[in-house]
């Protein structure tokens, strides 16, 4: 909403500069974008051309002597309008106009040059507010215009204005009356009177024209006729609010619908009366039912857009844009204005759809229909004294809405325990006058009649909100509650995951959750029903993630790109899904390695298979899972991943995650990834951490190197070395792994460390050597293994 | 006899002063004062000696014994010392060198603010709870006083899955669910960080970025009221951006509070003498907050007699531009390891 100064000032007295006044709006909760002058010029002075010669050098210039009244200016102009006795606008050397232009001391081909005589577009209105001759050349000032004064002002045009963002609630300030409101509350002054007087003509209205509304979104409509208008340009302060306020002037009637729109919040419409039946039905639109509206443009309706319509057909989209047919022209003598409430919902509806217009964002905020009745008589009292209108008696009417002031009553208690203050009542009494609301004191309380223009005030909270806006917070002392004491708690077990990851050196990242509808189903066999968004921003982001993988991949396929060869990351998350009627999401922690892990000269690393298998480990087991966790070959396993190198990931002999290489197919680099669903993994038991005692009796240690086929697995050796071994067998751990041609292509060594221990006595060497013979007999047997001396 | 010890002992003094070698040395600590050695040997031979001349020459024999013991422990260590002498020499090596890097990985910056929030909420008795992210549209706005038809929930801005599943567009979500589980008679106190979506996406404007909202609630009579925000909001600016910042309590318009605040800082740029970031207003916008609305507290479960409190949220991603100096929002999200790598230490207090 755009705060004309000059018109506001109509009802309030304002004596702060605008700045201001911009800042204590803001302080009660009336943010602005900006304040500045409507026309941003300096040094600009009227001027008289006394002589207007041709530039011996230009086709088109002229070499012109200003009078500007403490001196005659040598001025070159090269505007095809500017002659002798021309009282003209001059920027004189030193002035500063819109668009950065600084007026120097020139010459122009030969010519001194002291100033420059100026048009309506070099002092900054926007275009739409220009006339085919203030585009074409300077502006021509009328005779009555002084010499040496200020052409701003003699224009009208020396208005400030405040673009404010008003918050959602607030519709009622979006009238020049409501800001009057809120201005006279914050500065404790009285809001004046609107003329709204006029002479009513003639036999009533109702004997020829009459409504019909046949739907409950249209709540009240009012209609009265004017008659005999003469249309013409508007004087020019109506014009130069308009233009304030971001209007574009058309002509007298058409400007005083926007006007009175402007002042009372209230949009009305005007229709030329000859072009119009006599009746005005409202209802619904039919499906597929076409209007042409204002701007000449074909609209197809639907049965949620409330319209007016004559017996046959709709000429209106009610409280968005009139229509073509019945549009007020040049020729138009009789009017029949519209002052209506339609619901603000349907509004809001059919404006997002087809149109926003300014009667469309205030119908959409609210309508105070006490502001219905003064819009349509302020509307006549304007015709009546700017277009020589003669208003005829009565009025067609239907109403039904409530107009009566609500009542609150609430406690001065209240309102102090809500905002932590101890405000008097008198200063709470204070701030309701202010406002212009009317009170009446009780003991404890106080009642507040609040006007209907304050659509947003109906419960006592909103009343301690005014308090609070007016008083001003700044005047509340900011504390601490009193509470009773506890501790405050948080998700540990999620920090202690990142930061054992961190300390394992993995950069975490953060990674957008919406990806691609192609990748939602890759790196995973899981089933499950993707969760494509029903209006995406763009495709490429149109569902969300199932597994993180995808998000990782597209991390570490931008920083390939960015020739970043060594890449550790990790992310904890959500992962989403749809299962049956289920929606649900889980927490999951996902890791991508590639390149080398540990850097430096002395130990380069690159990234293979046990190494992410390490990061796995060291997560398991610093959550509490030594001993409960296995890697298994999977049966069937996600096409992305490598055939060779990839393993299911079960805790409790429950699968919760994936780790693997990527498929050469997939990718060219080594990727390895794995992917835990934590929220599942948080769901198997831990048990507790506990001391367990150091053994006094002393272990003995023996190696040994077992050579079996390649597809022999470590876990299978360990599991017949564990059966023979017995309880004695404490520990086993390979330390070793050799491949060559001399053992043969198709086998592998590996070397084990045994360790044996009895924790109630000593053991001796002949018990362990029996041991370990039964070990080698079992392996050499059941995993026809041979052992190497 | 006597000078035979004497020169014996001289011999040894000139063989042991002469000695290069460790293991030469043992040789002559064996050749003298071994089991089999001279000075052994002297001591059997005297038997031959008369009585009177016994303890003279006894004593000799053991003045001359301990001074070659002297002697051979002196050059023993002289051979030690020597050896570790070598023994560094030989493993001195090039400390400039760069380190064998021990790998260490870094938190995003996002949740390192996360992280310091909670840690402050908690330290003033906040429970931090999570909600989920894949939210119904009864949690997201229904039950914050947003009904449908309201036009602050307009169908662009949010991203839907189905007309009720959607992904949640303010943390607040969690507030309702905290009140169900409170079950209208116990007090709150609950932080709420993570991830929040909006269906837009510019400059300043991510798609996917992070909330933290707090809520707190008890009986009336416990008066949680609006000072008490602004002095919790206080904390929370000086202690997460600069202690030295004002607050300027806005009113303003949330459906789910009323009196309603936007909570703007003094401009942590300027300083709050005008500039770009600050739109030459002096301020920034910081926080949403305000007393829960009476509506809020009937539809989850409080009786808005009975009950009341306050309610807060904050973006987090500017925090984290603003405090790390992150001049563009998208390199939040871009991951280059490059900017994940220079967040690798610990924040200073």
């Amino acid at each position: 909403m755009k705060l004309s100064k000059n018109f506001v000032k109509d009802y309030v007295d304002i004596d702060v500069d605008l700045k201001t006044l911009a800042e204590d709006m803001t302080r009660v909760g009336n943010e602005y974008d900006s304040a500045e002058k409507l026309i941003n010029a300096t040094n600009l002075v009227i001027g008289k051309v006394i002589e207007c010669k041709e530039h011996l050098d230009s086709d088109h210039l002229h070499v012109c002597k200003v009078d500007v009244g403490n001196e005659v200016l040598n001025i070159v102009c090269g505007a095809p309008n500017v002659r002798e006795n021309l009282k003209v606008i001059v920027a004189l050397v030193g002035a500063e106009l819109p668009g950065n232009v600084k007026i120097k001391k020139g010459e122009i081909r030969g010519q001194e040059s002291n100033g420059m005589i100026c048009s309506i577009a070099e002092l900054g209105l926007e275009s739409k507010f220009l006339k085919e001759e203030d585009k074409a050349g300077i502006c021509e000032l009328g005779e009555d215009a002084i010499v040496g004064e200020d052409p701003i002002k003699y224009l009208g045009l020396d208005d400030e204005v405040i673009d404010f963002e008003l918050t959602a609630n607030r519709g009622d300030l979006l009238s020049i009356l409501g800001m009057a409101y809120e201005i006279g509350a914050i500065y404790n002054k009285q809001v004046k009177e609107i003329d709204l007087s006029y002479k009513e003509n003639g036999k009533d209205i109702n004997d020829e024209f009459n409504i019909d509304i046949q739907t409950d979104n249209c709540s009240l409509f009012l209609a009265k006729k004017v008659e005999n208008l003469e249309i013409k340009e508007s004087p020019t302060f109506i014009k130069n609010r308009l233009i304030a306020s971001g209007i574009r002037p058309i002509n007298n009637v058409v400007d005083i619908s926007n006007y009175v729109m402007l002042e009372t919040g209230q949009p009305l419409h005007f229709y030329d009366a000859d072009r119009l039946g006599n009746k005005l039905i409202v209802r619904m639109a039919h499906n597929n039912e076409k209007l042409t509206t204002l701007d000449n443009i074909e609209r197809e309706l639907d049965e949620n857009d409330i319209v007016i319509a004559d017996a046959e057909k709709p000429i209106g989209l009610a409280g968005v844009m009139g229509g073509l047919t019945t549009e007020v022209e040049n020729d138009t003598k009789n009017i029949i204005i519209e002052s209506a409430k339609f619901d603000s919902v349907k509004v809001r509806k059919t404006s997002k759809k087809i149109l926003r217009s300014e009667a469309s964002n205030r119908f959409e905020k609210g309508i105070d229909p006490n502001r219905t009745y003064m819009a349509i008589k302020r509307a006549c009292n304007l015709l009546e004294k700017y277009a020589k209108g003669t208003v005829k008696t009565g009025i067609v009417a239907y109403d039904k809405t409530d107009k009566n002031p609500k009542n609150i009553e609430i406690e001065f208690k209240n309102i102090n325990d809500v905002l932590g203050t101890s405000i008097s009542n008198e200063e709470i009494i204070d701030v309701f006058k202010r406002l212009g609301f009317k009170t009446q004191e009780k003991e404890k309380s106080v009642v507040v009649e609040v006007p209907t223009r304050r659509l947003d005030i109906s419960i006592k909270e909103d009343l301690i909100e005014e308090v609070s806006r007016i008083y001003g917070v700044d005047n509340i002392q900011g504390k601490l509650p009193k509470v009773e004491m506890k501790r405050g708690s948080y998700n540990k077990v999620e920090r202690d995951i990142r930061n054992r990851m961190i300390a394992l050196g993995l950069n975490e990242t953060l990674t957008y959750v919406l990806i691609n509808e192609a990748e939602s189903h890759k790196y995973t066999k899981d089933d499950f029903e993707e969760l494509r968004l029903l209006d995406p921003l763009t495709e490429e982001r149109n569902t969300l993630r199932y597994s993180l993988i995808p998000s990782l991949m597209k991390t570490y396929e931008y920083n390939k790109a960015r020739n970043i060869q060594d890449i550790s990351i990790f992310e904890l998350g959500k992962g989403f899904y749809k299962k049956g009627e289920e929606y649900g999401e889980n927490l999951k922690l996902c890791c991508l390695m590639t390149g080398e892990y540990n850097i430096g000269i002395h130990n380069r690393k690159k990234v293979d298979f046990y190494i992410i298998k390490g990061i796995v480990e060291e997560v398991l087991n610093y959550l509490g899972y030594e001993n409960r966790y296995s890697f298994i070959k999977p049966k069937s396993m996600p096409e992305e991943f490598h055939t060779g190198q990839t393993a299911e990931i079960s805790v409790n002999n429950d699968i919760v995650g994936i780790i693997g290489k990527l498929h050469p197919e997939v990718v060219k680099d080594d990727v390895y990834i794995f992917e835990i669903n934590i929220d599942k993994l948080l769901t198997k038991k831990v048990g507790k951490m506990k001391y367990k005692e150091i053994s006094k009796f002393p272990s003995i240690k023996k190696d040994l190197s077992v050579i079996v086929d390649k597809d022999v697995t470590c876990e299978q050796i360990q599991k017949v070395m564990k059966n023979s071994g017995g309880s004695l067998l404490v520990n086993i751990e390979a330390f070793d792994l050799y491949q060559d041609k001399i053992i043969g292509q198709n086998k592998k060594s590996i070397t084990y460390s045994l360790e044996f221990r009895d924790d109630k006595r000593t053991l001796v060497d002949e018990e362990v050597n029996e041991k370990m013979n039964n070990i080698i007999q079992d392996v050499e047997k059941k995993l026809n293994a041979e052992i190497r001396k | 006899m006597k000078e035979k010890i004497e020169q014996m002992c001289n011999q040894a003094k000139e063989k042991i002063a002469e000695v290069k070698k460790s293991n030469e040395l043992q040789e002559l600590k064996i050749k003298y004062l071994g089991k089999k050695g001279e000075i052994t040997s002297i001591l059997r031979g005297m038997s031959e000696l008369k009585p009177e001349e016994r303890p003279a020459i006894g004593s000799l024999v053991n003045k001359v014994r301990d001074k070659l013991e002297e002697l051979i422990k002196e050059k023993e260590n002289e051979f030690k010392q020597k050896e570790i002498q070598e023994k560094l020499e030989k493993e001195k090596i090039d400390i400039t060198l760069p380190s064998t890097k021990i790998k260490r990985g870094s938190k995003h910056p996002i949740n390192r603010i996360i992280e310091e929030i909670e840690d402050l909420f908690v330290s003033m008795g906040y429970d931090v709870v999570a909600g989920p992210e894949l939210e119904t549209d009864e949690f997201c706005f229904e039950r914050l006083n947003l009904p449908k038809g309201h036009p602050a929930r307009d169908m662009q801005d949010s991203f839907y899955i189905t007309n009720e599943y959607l992904l949640r567009t303010q943390t607040s979500a969690v507030q309702a669910r905290t009140m169900l589980a409170k079950k209208g008679i116990e007090p709150i106190r609950m932080l709420c960080t993570g991830k929040t979506y909006r269906r837009e996406d510019d400059a300043t404007h991510s798609h996917q970025f992070n909330q933290v909202e707090g809520l707190v609630i008890d009986k009336k009579e416990n008066n949680v009221s609006l000072a008490d925000l602004k002095g919790t909001l206080e904390v929370f600016v000086r202690k997460l951006i600069g202690d030295n910042l004002d607050l300027r309590f806005r009113p303003s318009y949330f459906p789910f509070t009323e009196p309603s605040y936007e909570v703007d800082v003094t401009c942590f740029k300027c300083g709050g003498k005008g500039c770009a970031l600050c739109k030459k207003t002096g301020w920034i916008e910081v926080l949403g907050a305000g007393i829960v609305h009476p509506n809020v507290l009937k539809i989850n479960g409080y009786n808005p007699e009975e009950y009341g409190g306050f309610a807060f949220g904050t973006g987090i991603d500017r925090l984290a531009m603003f405090k790390y100096a992150i001049p563009d929002m998208r390199y939040l999200y871009a991951n280059d390891v490059r900017f994940l790598n220079q967040f690798d230490r610990r924040d200073i207090d």
